[in-house]
Order: structure tokens, then C-alpha cells, then sequence
């Protein structure tokens, strides 16, 4: 079948993934840089497309215990914010975690700390990939590098989150939500009707029927042996997305002495910097991690090998470097080079930094 | 020989005076002997049961001595996060508008940590009902001020007693969502007698069939007792609640068909 073809941000691309997907509810507030999911939703009027309801909270903390409520009757539930905003919904994200809950969480992320800027950052990797809020619990983390990301990570953070019954935050950055990029749009996915709910997840609160016990979307237990079998149970479930659901990406890592590790709109500047390196004989390859959580530790190892040096290229102080010095175990030399504040680093920069810190020095 | 009554003499249909309700779980209620709380439970299930809506009903238990609600309410249920009910509650029923919602909160709950969530489901109009129980004070925690504790009443937080100037003025939460156009039923009740839980009985019933019709948010109010945070007995406590709470909190119908009622 030929796909339409369309040319979009990434906000709205996810926004429009969002509605083919069969998303039944849309619950956020207002953020740059990413206002422009809630805009598309409502401008495309879903409530008419496919009877998908979207709704402009009044907090960000609203937005996320919506998406509890709604995700505990088995519907497809998303919301989408900048950092600020994903901050105000830790103690919401917790709880779905503990209930074991699907949804998807957009993360448009900005600089900080506090209201920081409105500029791209990718300074809140450690918020997302180690729990966020409190209590023992991960995400799964899909790091979309391009619109058409934005749009496919939809479905497939769907996929993922009603499969293991777990929040699954998307974490892109402003870059990558405000630029245009041409994009395939699938064919619509239909709601899931309330009656195929009931018998496909049989956990939803849907009303309780003569033929079962009442359902019970709870993360409180108060008697510690039986808590500790369900966090032992949850982190069963993190040791299985381990194994199971890593996905990276490796560009010209085949001969490369040195790797960039990084992802979204780092690896796409990365991308540029590995050819200016190998203009000067230098031969660099990409690393780029898609699933942040789980990290794909083993891969990089293995991609490693025989390499002179890693450089993780983040724009943060050096977050997931931390990740990739516990998966290569001092194997590799690995060096964080970064830019703050809503700094985009070049290309250039970039090269330049690899050169720096591993061949000049 | 001397005749032992046992308890298979006495348990048997025709000694039948008083029953559990079906759509209450068998668990044993958690709740202080006494408190308001599980006679609310009691007629929030008998109202369930006798509409017959057990299968389309949905509640909301809030965090406080009530969040084990779930525990006791023989219905699908979901526990909030503090104060957030009417979030889930909006979501909830905005997915699935034919199913009958309810959140269940105190005066912690609801008109401190979750005052937005309340005012802003409220504005919105959302089809839903809260039930609310005004204790005046932070049961499970401790018995600390609530933004409904009296002016001079002692708490935990307040052992000198609330004094408004270092401590503001306890909060009518209930007429100020009266105020909003969103709401279309309000109700003031209270359930220490026979009568009064008769009555109280009847605004939730309202309140579940008002829902319907799809004319707004649904509210009761309910005055309510903790003797053990108040540090009294069962009857003590209700006498105070009557002597002092009353007053400020009057009992009856705040707005009935989306009308202020004139007092
Ligand atoms: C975010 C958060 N803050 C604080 C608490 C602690 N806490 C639990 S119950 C409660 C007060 C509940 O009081 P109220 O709503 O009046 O209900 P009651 O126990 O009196 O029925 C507080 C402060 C919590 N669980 N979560
Ligand atoms: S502490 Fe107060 S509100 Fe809680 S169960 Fe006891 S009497 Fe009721």
C-alpha cells in the first residue's frame, strides 16, 4: 500500500501518531516547546476523526492522575510536556508505575534547572531513565533522533507499555520537536472498543460483572512482606525489558577507532562530526542508543571493542555517560563532551572535542 | 442441665434484625469504632446496590483514613494519588460517559492538597460525583489541622488551638463550589442519627441519578466526626460536631437543579 507522505513538526507528528494510533485520551497543559501537540489535537478536532478525547488539564499534575484514572480502564492514555511540567507529574508517574499502568509520557525536554530556558536539552536523561519520582521503578525510554520517530514511537511505546503493564516516557528534546521533516503517516488504527477491553485486559476498571471480583487499581499494600513480593515482581519485569526490548542504532562503527555515543539531536549532529572527522583520516562511528532504558549495555560493549575511545555527546554536564562507563566496565576510554543551557554544539565543536580529548591530548 | 445459648442458637433468619449490606466486602473496616466514615460507606453501597448499578459504577478512593475504601466498597475502584481524585474521576468518566463515577475525599484531600483538581473538575462541569467528608481535621496522619479545622479547635498542628491570624480562616469549601456554574447539585449532610442518614442517604441518591443527565458535577458534603483525632468518645464527638460544627457548616441542600437555594 503507498503511505502519505507529509511534511510536519515533530510535535505535531506525534500528535498525528497519536490519533492513528487509536489513542482514546489526550490530558496536558500548555509548555514550550511543546504546545504544539495539544494545538494539532484540537485543531483536528479527533473527537470527530476517531471519538478520541483531548482535554487541556489545569496542572501538569492534573494531566498525569488523568492519565492514571483513564489508564486503569485499560484505555490508551498519552500527555506531553516540557521539563518543568514532567517534574510537576513525578509523584503521578510513580504511582501508575506501582499500579503497573500503560501510557505514554512526552518529554519535550528544555534546559534547567528550575525554568531554565525554552531552548533544546537533553538534561533530564537521568529523570527518565533512572525512576524520576520516588520509590523502585524504571521507564521504559524511547529517544526519538527524527520527526518520523516522533510519529512511529507512538505505536510502538504503546506496544511496550501495554505489553509489560509500565509508563513509557518518550524523551525528545526541543530540536527535535520544533523542526519539519517529511514523515509516513500509517494507516488509522482503530479505538479498542470498551467490550474488547474487558476481555483483552482484564485488570481495567471497567465496572464490576457477576463473573469476577472487583477490580482494584491500587499501589499502596501496607503489609511489607506481600509490597516486597510486588517490587521484587516489578523489578522482574525491568530484568525482562532488559533482555528483551533494546534497540539501538550503529552508523560506521565497522573500522571506526573512536565511537560517538549519543542520542537524539546530539546523534544527529554526531552524524555530520563523524564526516568531518574521517576528512581528516580520522575514523569515528555512531553509537546512538534508541532505548535509553533499558540501555543497551552488552551492544555497546561489544561495538566497543578494539576502540581508542568512546565520547558521549549529550547537551548536559554528562548524564548518560555514567551509563556507558558501567556498560564498557573500563574497557574503552570514555569522555563526555557537552553544551548547556540551550546550546545546540556544531558539528564542528563536536569533531573538535573528540581530537582534543583523545588524539591532541 | 444447664441450657447454654451458643451461637448457632443465636445466628439463625428469623433473629434477622440488621444485615451487611451485599455490595460491602466482608473485610473488617478499618475505621475507629464510631466514625463517620463507615456509616457513609454502608449507604454510598446501599444506594449503589439499589439503583443497580454495581457494574457501571467506578469510585475513587483518595488518600486518608478512607484510602483502603476499596477494601470495603464491593464495586471496581481506584486509588489516587493526594488529593487528585477528581483528576482520575474526570478521565474516568470522560472515557467512559455511560458508567456511573464517584470520588470518595476528606477535607485534607480535597480542600488542601487537591483544591484545584476539585475547583477546576468542578468548573469544567465534569459528570461526576464527590462525596466528601468534612471531619475537620487530618485523621490518618494524626489528627493535624485541616483547612476545614474550626477557629480555636485544637489539633495536632494547632495544640493551642487555630487562630486564624497565624493560621487562616477554615475554609467553606462546599459554598464555594456552589458558586460555580459547574455544579448542579450540593448538599450539606451529616449521618450521626437514624434521620440524618436517612437524609443523607437521599442527596446520594440524588446525586447518582443527577449524574445522568449530564448537568454537571454532583456534591455531598458530609459532616463528619474523628474522635480519635478530636481526643473524645464516639457520643462526646458527636455531641461536639453538633454543638460546634454545625454552626459554621450548616446542614441541608446548598444548590438543588443547578439554583442556589435562598436561605
Ligand atoms: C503527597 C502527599 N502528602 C502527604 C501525605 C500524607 N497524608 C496522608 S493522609 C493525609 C491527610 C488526610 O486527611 P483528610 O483528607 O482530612 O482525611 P481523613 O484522614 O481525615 O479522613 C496526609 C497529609 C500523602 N500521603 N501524600
Ligand atoms: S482517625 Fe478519625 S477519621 Fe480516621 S478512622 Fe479514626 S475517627 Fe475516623
Amino acid at each position: 500500500m503507498k503511505k502519505e507522505l507529509r511534511l510536519m513538526k515533530g510535535n505535531e507528528a506525534f500528535a498525528e501518531g497519536a490519533i492513528r494510533a487509536g489513542v482514546d485520551g489526550y490530558f496536558g497543559y500548555p509548555i514550550t516547546p511543546q504546545s504544539e501537540v495539544m494545538e494539532y489535537l484540537t485543531a483536528e478536532k479527533p473527537h470527530e476523526r476517531t471519538g478520541m478525547v483531548v482535554l487541556q488539564a489545569e496542572s501538569e499534575v492534573a494531566s498525569i492522575n488523568m492519565l492514571y484514572g483513564g489508564a486503569g480502564c485499560g484505555k490508551k492514555v498519552m500527555t506531553s510536556s516540557s521539563s518543568p511540567g514532567i517534574s510537576l507529574m513525578q509523584e503521578g508517574i510513580s504511582y501508575m508505575a506501582g499500579a503497573e499502568l500503560p501510557c505514554i509520557v512526552l518529554n519535550v525536554v528544555r534546559g534547567g534547572p528550575g525554568l531554565g530556558t525554552i531552548q533544546p536539552a537533553q538534561s533530564d536523561y537521568f529523570q527518565a531513565t533512572k525512576g524520576g519520582g520516588h520509590g523502585d521503578y524504571r521507564l521504559i525510554t524511547l529517544a526519538p533522533s527524527s520527526v518520523q520517530e516522533m510519529y512511529d514511537f507512538v505505536k510502538l511505546g504503546y506496544d511496550l507499555a501495554f505489553k509489560y503493564r509500565t509508563p513509557v516516557m518518550v524523551l525528545s528534546d526541543g530540536a527535535i520537536g520544533q523542526m519539519m521533516e517529511k514523515v509516513e503517516i500509517d494507516e488509522q488504527i482503530p479505538r479498542t472498543q470498551d467490550e474488547e477491553i474487558r476481555s483483552k485486559y482484564p485488570w481495567a476498571t471497567m465496572g464490576k460483572t457477576p463473573d469476577r471480583e472487583r477490580n482494584i487499581i491500587t499501589s499502596l499494600d501496607l503489609d511489607p512482606a506481600r509490597h516486597e513480593r510486588h517490587n521484587l515482581k516489578l523489578q522482574a519485569k525491568y530484568r525482562e525489558i532488559e533482555k528483551a526490548e533494546i534497540r539501538f542504532e550503529t552508523i560506521q562503527c565497522e573500522d571506526a577507532d573512536f565511537l560517538f555515543v549519543a542520542y537524539g539531536t546530539s546523534s544527529r549532529i554526531c552524524q555530520k562530526s563523524i564526516q568531518l572527522c574521517r576528512e581528516k583520516g580520522i575514523k569515528v562511528g555512531l553509537f546512538r542508543p534508541i532505548t535509553l532504558f533499558p540501555f543497551p549495555k552488552n551492544d555497546l560493549k561489544q561495538v566497543a571493542r578494539g576502540c581508542k575511545g568512546i565520547l558521549s555527546v549529550e547537551m548536559s554536564a554528562g548524564q548518560m555517560i555514567e551509563d556507558i562507563r558501567l556498560a564498557i566496565e573500563g574497557s574503552v576510554r570514555s569522555e563526555h563532551y557537552g553544551r548547556m543551557g540551550g546550546i545546540i554544539p556544531s558539528p564542528i565543536e563536536v569533531a573538535e572535542a573528540l581530537e582534543q580529548k583523545f588524539i591532541k591530548s | 442441665m444447664e441450657e447454654t445459648i451458643t451461637k448457632s442458637d443465636i445466628i439463625k433468619p428469623e433473629n434477622l434484625v440488621y444485615k451487611k449490606t451485599d455490595l460491602m466486602t466482608d473485610n473488617v473496616l478499618s475505621y475507629c469504632p464510631g466514625c463517620g466514615h463507615g456509616t457513609t460507606h454502608r449507604i454510598i453501597m446501599e444506594t449503589i446496590e439499589e439503583m443497580g448499578v454495581q457494574k457501571d459504577t467506578i469510585g475513587i478512593a483518595p488518600v486518608g483514613c478512607s484510602v483502603l475504601a476499596y477494601e470495603f466498597m464491593n464495586i471496581d475502584m481506584q486509588q489516587a494519588a493526594h488529593g487528585r481524585a477528581p483528576a482520575l474521576a474526570t478521565a474516568i468518566k470522560r472515557l467512559l460517559p455511560y458508567k456511573t463515577v464517584f470520588t470518595y475525599q476528606g477535607d485534607g484531600d480535597l480542600a488542601a492538597i487537591g483544591t484545584a483538581e476539585t475547583i477546576h473538575a468542578a468548573n469544567r462541569g465534569e459528570n461526576i460525583t464527590i462525596i466528601f467528608i468534612n471531619n475537620g481535621i487530618y485523621g490518618m496522619t494524626g489528627g493535624q489541622m485541616a483547612p476545614t479545622t474550626l477557629e480555636g479547635m485544637k489539633s495536632s498542628t494547632t495544640p493551642y488551638g487555630r487562630d486564624w491570624e497565624m493560621m487562616g480562616h477554615p475554609l467553606k469549601i462546599t459554598e464555594l463550589l456552589a458558586q460555580l456554574p459547574g455544579t448542579y447539585f450540593v448538599s450539606r449532610q451529616a449521618v450521626h442519627t437514624p434521620a440524618n442518614v436517612r437524609k443523607t442517604k437521599k442527596a446520594i441518591r440524588n446525586a447518582f441519578e443527577l449524574q445522568k443527565l449530564n448537568r454537571g458535577m454532583t456534591f455531598v458534603e458530609v459532616v463528619s466526626n474523628c474522635n480519635s483525632g478530636w481526643k473524645m468518645t464516639p457520643v462526646q464527638a458527636n455531641q461536639w460536631m453538633v454543638e460546634n460544627m454545625f454552626p459554621f457548616y450548616p446542614l441541608g441542600d446548598i444548590k438543588v437543579d443547578g439554583e442556589l437555594v435562598k436561605k
